[in-house]
Parts: C-alpha cells; structure tokens; sequence
C-alpha cells in the first residue's frame, strides 16, 4: 500500500535525467528536478514546453525514454498510474476525473472500495474524508451527487480523493483556470495547509502571478529542456517571464483612446438553451459599436460557450433578436454561411475541436467557412493555386510559422494555428468579429501578437467581442467589460473603472450594483 | 491520443498495405498447410491463376471492375463521413436500372443504349442511396442501420420483379430475356483485337476504361470542387462544418446520391459486358467487397484501383486454385478472401503503431550515428 513520509529520508521526489522523445522531437530532455517535502513547487513554461508530458510521466500516463524517478529517496518504477498511486503521488487534472452522479464518497472509493460489500467501505470512507477535510480545510458537501457541486467545490473532492489514497505528493495541473479568483484564492489556503502538513505540492501553470502567490521554488521549462530553478521570493515575474520565452518581453499593451462608432451588433433579450433543452443564456442585450472591443468575462461554462454559438448562427436561441448592421438574424434563420457574408467573423473558443480541421493543410483550414467564395472557384472547382498563394500572403502579414501552406495543421504551434485562424476570419472583410479565448493554448510570444492585432483591428473600425477567461487578457484588451455568471449578464464596466475585486465578485454571482 | 501520429506517406501507402497483405497470406498459408496442402505451391497458384495467362489477366480485371465501382461508392461516403454498407443494394438497384434499358432499347444502336444505360444505373443506384440519406438527414435514421436494411429490400425488389414480372416467359430460372445486340458492353479482347492487339477471350470489358475514368472523376470531385471539401470538411470534423456553414443534411444527401450512383456503374460491368440478362443476386456481394478495398486503398482513388485489382485478382486465382488442389475446395478459397479483408480491411491499421515505433527506431539509429 501506499509509501508514506514515514521517516523516510530524502526530498519528497526527485527526478533524475527523464527523457521522452516523440518521433525526432524531444518532449522531455535531460530533466532532473527535486521536490521537497512541506514545499510547494512550480513548474511553469510556455504551451509545448513539455510540463504536461513530464507530468504524465510521473503520474505514469506515459513512460519516460531514460531517467530515474525517486520517492522519498528510493527509485520507484511507474508504468502505471496504479503504481504512481501506490508510490504515494496523487493527480488533479485540468479536467476533473469524477464520476458526477456519484457523491464526493463515492467517487473517493472509486477503485479502493475495499471488499465486495460497499456499505462498509463506504462507511470507513465517509469517516476518513470528513477527517482529512477537517484536517486540510477542504470541506465539501461529501453526500451530494457531484454534478450539483460548483467547480471549486468539485475540485476539492479531486484533492480529497488523492489524499484519501495516501497521496503524499499532490500534482495539480492548471488548477485555477476554471476557477474564480476568489476560488483560487481559497485554493491557496488549502495549497499552504497540505504544505504546513508536510506534503509536496507540484503546481503546474502559466500563470505567473500564481507562482509567485503560493510557490517556494520555482521550475521553468522551455522546448522540453529546464532553463531555470529558482527560490520564489528572490526572483521576479518579469525574469520568470523572460526565461520562459527564452526573450525579454514587451510591456503592457499599447491602446490608442477608444472612439466607438455605430452599432454593429444588436443583442436582444437573448435566451439559448442547450440540447438538454436547459437555458445556458438568459436575458442578454448588449450592444457592439465600431471601433470598440466589448470584453466578455466570466467562469468557464456560464452561458459563454452557447452565447457565441447563437451568435455565429451555429445554435438557434429560444428567444430574443441578434441584428447585425441593423438586419434581424434571428427569426430570418440567418446560418453560419449567411453570417459570414453579412459581415460576422468568429474565432471559435475551441480551435481545434471547431475552428480547424486537423487532417487538412494549413492552406485548406485558410479557406473554412470561405470555401464558396468566388474569388478560390472556377464553377465546381476550387482554385488551387490561388489558395496556396492567399494563404502564404497570409502567413507573412499574420506572421505564422513555418510559412509552409501545405503542411498539416497540426505540425504548427497553437498560437500559429490561432493567427492563421485570425488571418482567415479577417479575410472577408467583417464588421464584426466575435473571438473566443483569443490566447488560449497560445504561448506567451504569440499573445502578445494577437493582442496588438486585435487592437490594431478594433483602431480600423472593427467591432470586436473578446470572450475570454482570462482575466488579464480582458482587462488588458477591453474597452468595456461585461461578466456573465449563470447565463446571465451580471455586470458592465468601463474599462479604465474596472477593478479585478468587483469583476471577481460578479463572476462569482455576489451581485453588487451590477446593471440596471 | 485518439488519432494515431502520421506515417510517412509511402509507408502508409506502400509498406503497411504490404505488412497487411503478407500477414493475411501467411494466415491463408497457414491454413493451406492444415489442409495438407503446400502453402507454397498454393500461392504460385493462385498467383498464376490470377496473372498468370491472358485469361487471367482478363478475369481479374473483369472482377476488379466491379470492385473500383463499389470500392468508389464506399469511398465517396466514407470521405463524408458516412459508413455506407448500402453499396450492395445500391448497386442491386442501379443494375435493375441498366437492364431495363437494355431490355427495352436492346435493339438500338449502343451509342444511344449505352449512355441511356450508364444514366439509368446511376439514377437507381442513387435513388437507392437517396433515400436513407433523407432519412439520416431529416429523421436521424443512422445510415448504417438503414443501408443493411435498404439491401435486404433491394434484394426482395428484384427477386420480386424478376419472378413475377421481368421472367423471361417459358422458363423455370428466374432470369429475362438476354439483351438485344446494342447493349452489350464491347469485350476488351474486342476492342484490342480491332486495334491489331491479340489477346485471350475474357469478360474483361470497356465497362473498365469507365471505371477508371470514374475513379479519376472521383479524385476530382473530393479533392478539388467546393463540394467534395465541404464533404471532407464533415467527414473530418463535423463541428467545424457547421462552423463553416456547411449545411450536414446537404452533405449527407450530396455524398450518398454519387456514391449510390457510382454503385450503379456494377451493372455496366456485371450485365452489359458479362452476363447480357437480368439474373438473381448478380452483384454478388462485390458491394461488401467494396467495403474492404475502400478500406485497404485507404479511400483514395488510385489506392481503390491497386486494391481492387488484388481481389480481383484472389477471385480468379482462388477459382483457379479450388479447380487445381481438390483439397482446396469454395469454400476454402472463400475463407482466404475473407483473411485478406479482415487483415487488410477491417484490421488495416494494426500494424500502424508497431511500423511507426519501427521507422522510428531507424531515426534515433541514423542521429545517434551522425551526432
């Protein structure tokens, strides 16, 4: 069973010359790091920097090439999750792994339950999770089916399950990007308990300003390499940055005053419901103006996601009126199609699952959506030449790299696919462009393009709504701010008013003043 | 990873569809051997049976006309992302459609019987495919479930219709009247023989000139009109087409109307070039080959061809081997065939991952050598 403490000597876990290549690229190379007990370690790097892969190699998803894993200062070997389970290593994932009809109990025995006969595992679980969440400070309804939980409290029965197997060592991976930052600070406190009791906490994240909150050490990690450990109060987000891109970063965005234009985008009494037949948005209006970015807050999953598919004409809503340059689109059954030549361009949140198709070229994911514009026909036929030649004109403005039209469009980085995507959707022209988590799966580099591209668009009379999780991105980009929490619209701020308390709150559902 | 990681192209399309077709012979070997037959004398058998004469040659070609149709229509559907079982049916259905212009016109000249034919096969074989598209796209009818049914009823269409209407009068054999002088598909050996080119008689027919041109159609039609992207696009990613504004209903309806009709370019072969009368069950399961050789010619057009000339080629030579080694009789030769399409088709890619680590040992060998 599971190797505890138990006055073993050595750090926590060590890591010893991991290697792990796919195909000629190397995912992973040469990397030793040490983590110790009662600490809580960061490791950060650029998306592709291979944080996840070393992760997965630990928590035994994937097996390293060479190297050694010690824990407690014994070599263990993890082929398995199982094993990495027995080793005393616990993991909480991006994307939580809970059963939901089952309550927090259940979902914690999931696996251990102990003996054909539930009811008496159960009963000795209930009892050790009401213990460990007095201990840690991490209490959860444990009777409830998961699913009616809120993400905060779900992620805190992923942590209750890892100490309920004797996870001595806690992996949790880019845990506050669904959570609000009050949930994230309440995070934190759990973090600082589980370290004051001794354990090891491996906090995966891009969030710089999260490292230097809860971290002591800090690892940093680029192009599969470690380029840089450091002690967290004696180093500084503006190095930690600069080791991360491998260069000095620029400063904050540049943005000429706004000067909002007409309205493009009229949004009405707005209400969409899912396929379920539940209302994921209720009761938005809001107006998009040229030459102004609206930001669109809020936590992962409040009525975002379905608020931009009815606005790009991929979901029908239940009710209300979207008009864009004063034509009405929703009792007309406007599609996608119709959209795009009216003048509304969308960058889809989920890029890959929706924005490109992944066994195609970068030349033919240029022209999605645009397909049956005259200018790549002849009749029937596409105009092959003329693709490949746009989408290398393409690649040089939006700076994508490789400039290579026929290469698959999986080879290139996400921050590549997302400028080409941007190249593509700024090609006919729109008045309007709806953009959905602009950076996500981005690196720093390209953020940085693609918010000065963005600002440049909004400068040439686009209206533009960014819809983002991030914070710092809609605080950085927007002019004015709205938040959804529930479906709803809860609140709307003027840019230079906006405080990240009150946007906090109102993302949380605490309403304040809110709007009329 | 739910897509496994690219092979380079010509592994992908030359070596694994070897790997695949060795393995299935070793099995179909293997059981050659139980049967206490040489495996060895077995395959050069069947191998010379299949290429080894101009017969033979003939015979194949004539079945892997049959084949790069079916093979075609499956494809079709498959770059649309649909599973069209219904290829059997379909071409059932359009053969029904190039008889009964053969039947009736048979005594015209063949410039004005021929193209009337090849029409008529295509729009049975496209009605046929039509309407469990429509059901897919308006009723969400899964169309796998849908075509095996359509098959059965295409199957029940024509048995009916040739013993009760289409039976040639007189005669106990539910088959009609062979077809007048104008709708016969010209033999090859015909036509090479005009052109001072001996060759043997075969049912080898310009019904496989028509496919090959079907094919280069085909290539065309995916991979550079707006439709045939639209069709991958949604084949690729459905939510990306909706995305884009591609309307799924017309994609379903669009892609399974050319496949049904390419299905109907059996007939042509089938009827007009090789048997001259309407008869039961004449596509003889060539649709649910086509399956298998859209599968191992990894849907591409030129890889439907190779493929389709192989089993082409296992039909005649397994013929000619059941006919040489009494202890192989049909039903053995049909046991090997089906080797071939589970290894080839239904398991294509399981030597994918161990042929990638493979290729892949050879690049840590060649840097390990050069750093």
């Amino acid at each position: 069973m599971p190797a505890g403490a138990r006055g073993a000597s050595g750090p926590a876990l060590e890591l010893r010359g991991i290697e792990k290549r796919f195909g000629t690229v190397y995912a992973n190379r040469a990397i030793s790091m040490v983590v110790g007990r009662g600490s809580v370690h960061g490791l950060i790097g650029e998306n592709g920097a291979g944080k996840s892969t070393l992760m997965n190699i630990v928590y035994g998803f994937q097996s390293a090439d060479a190297g050694e894993i010690l824990v407690n200062g014994r070599a263990v070997v993890i082929g398995a999750p199982e094993a990495a389970i027995a080793a005393g290593i616990g993991m909480v994932h991006q994307h939580f792994m809970l059963v939901e009809t089952f309550t927090a109990v259940e979902n914690a025995v999931l696996g251990v339950e102990g003996g054909l006969q539930l009811a008496g595992g159960l009963a000795r679980a209930r009892r050790e999770l009401a213990r460990l969440a007095g201990e840690y400070g991490l209490e959860v309804p444990l009777e409830t089916p998961v699913a009616e939980l809120t993400v905060g409290l779900r992620q805190r029965v992923e942590i209750l399950k890892a100490l309920y197997r004797r996870a001595d060592i806690l992996i949790l991976d880019e845990p506050t990007a669904v959570l609000t930052p009050g949930e994230a600070t309440a995070l934190f406190g759990i973090l600082r308990r589980l370290r004051s009791e001794g354990k090891a906490v491996i906090l995966v994240t891009h969030k710089l300003r999260e490292i230097m909150a809860i971290t002591d050490r800090v690892t940093v990690m680029r192009q599969g390499a470690i380029v840089g450990e450091f002690v967290t109060r004696e180093t500084s987000v503006g190095a930690l940055a600069e080791k991360m891109m491998g260069r000095a970063v620029g400063g904050p965005l540049e943005k000429p005053p706004v000067r909002p234009g007409a309205t493009r985008l009229a949004v009405r009494d707005l209400e969409v419901r899912d396929g379920q037949g539940v209302v994921r948005v209720r009761r938005v209006s809001f107006d998009l103006r040229a030459g102004e970015i609206v930001g669109l807050a809020g936590v992962s999953g409040n009525g975002q996601t379905e608020l931009l598919g009815a606005l790009a004409g991929m979901l029908v809503p239940s009710k209300g009126t979207i008009s864009l340059g004063g034509r009405e689109l929703v009792a007309a059954k406007v599609g996608p199609r119709e959209r795009r030549r009216l003048g509304l361009a969308h960058v889809p949140e989920d890029r890959l699952g929706m924005g490109v198709v992944a066994g195609f070229s970068a030349a033919a994911n240029a022209i999605l959506g645009y397909h049956d514009r005259p200018r790549y026909t002849r009749g029937p036929l596409l105009r092959m030449a003329v693709i490949r030649e746009e989408c290398i004109q393409k690649m040089a403005v939006h700076d994508v790299r490789p400039a290579a039209p026929d290469l698959r469009i999986t080879a290139f980085s996400g921050g590549n696919q997302q400028k080409l995507v941007l190249a593509r959707e700024m090609d006919g022209e729109p008045s309007v462009l709806l953009v959905g988590q602009p950076t996500r799966g981005v690196d720093i580099g390209a953020i940085e393009f693609i918010h000065r591209r963005l600002v440049a668009l909004r400068d040439a009379g686009k209206a533009i709504l960014v819809v983002s999780v991030e914070l710092e991105e809609i605080l950085g980009l927007a002019d004015r701010i709205l938040v959804m929490n529930g479906g709803e619209i809860v609140g709307e701020v003027a840019r230079g008013e906006a405080t990240e308390a009150q946007l906090g709150l109102w993302m949380a559902g605490v309403s304040g003043e809110g709007r009329g | 990873m739910s897509r496994p990681a690219a092979l380079p192209r010509w592994a992908e399309w030359g070596l694994l569809p070897l790997i695949n077709l060795g393995v299935a012979l070793a099995l179909a070997g293997g059981v050659v051997a139980v049967l206490g037959e040489s495996p060895w004398v077995a395959v050069k058998l069947l191998v010379a049976g299949a290429f080894g004469s101009q017969e033979g040659i003939g015979y194949t070609l004539y079945y892997a006309t049959n084949f790069i149709f079916t093979g075609l229509a499956v494809a079709v559907a498959y770059q649309a992302g649909l599973f069209n079982i219904g290829v059997e049916g379909q071409a059932y259905v359009g053969g029904l459609g190039v008889g009964l212009v053969a039947l009736g016109w048979g005594e015209a000249h063949p410039l004005l019987v021929l193209p009337l034919a090849m029409l008529a096969g295509a729009l049975g074989g496209a009605a046929w495919a039509w309407l469990p598209a429509w059901l897919q796209a308006r009723r969400g009818s899964h169309i796998v479930i849908t075509t095996i049914m359509f098959n059965f009823l295409a199957s029940a269409l024509v048995t009916y219709l040739l013993v009760n209407v289409l039976i040639k009068p007189g005669q106990q054999s539910p088959e009609t009247r062979e077809f007048g002088p104008g709708a016969m598909m010209p033999a090859m050996h015909e036509v090479l023989g005009a052109g001072g080119i001996a060759f043997a008689a075969s049912p080898w027919n310009i019904a496989f000139g028509l496919a090959l041109m079907a094919a280069v159609a085909v290539w065309v039609l995916i991979w550079r009109t707006r439709w045939g992207y639209a069709w991958r696009v949604a084949g690729e990613n459905p939510t990306a087409a909706v995305y884009a504004g591609i309307a799924p209903a017309r994609v379903i309806i669009g892609s399974m109307v050319i496949s049904g009709a390419l299905a109907g370019g059996l007939g042509l072969n089938e009827l007009l070039g090789s048997q001259h009368r309407i008869l039961i069950d004449f596509p003889g399961g060539a649709g649910f080959v086509g399956i298998a050789v859209a599968l191992m010619g990894r849907n591409h057009p030129a890889g439907i061809i190779a493929a389709a000339v192989l089993f082409g080629g296992l039909y005649q030579g397994g013929a000619q081997l059941s006919f040489d080694l009494p202890r192989i009789n049909r039903d053995m030769v049909v046991v090997i065939q089906g080797l071939v399409i589970l290894i080839c088709g239904a398991l294509g890619d399981i030597f994918h991952a161990p042929l990638l680590a493979m290729l892949h040992l050879g690049g840590r060998v060649r840097r390990s050598a050069t750093g």
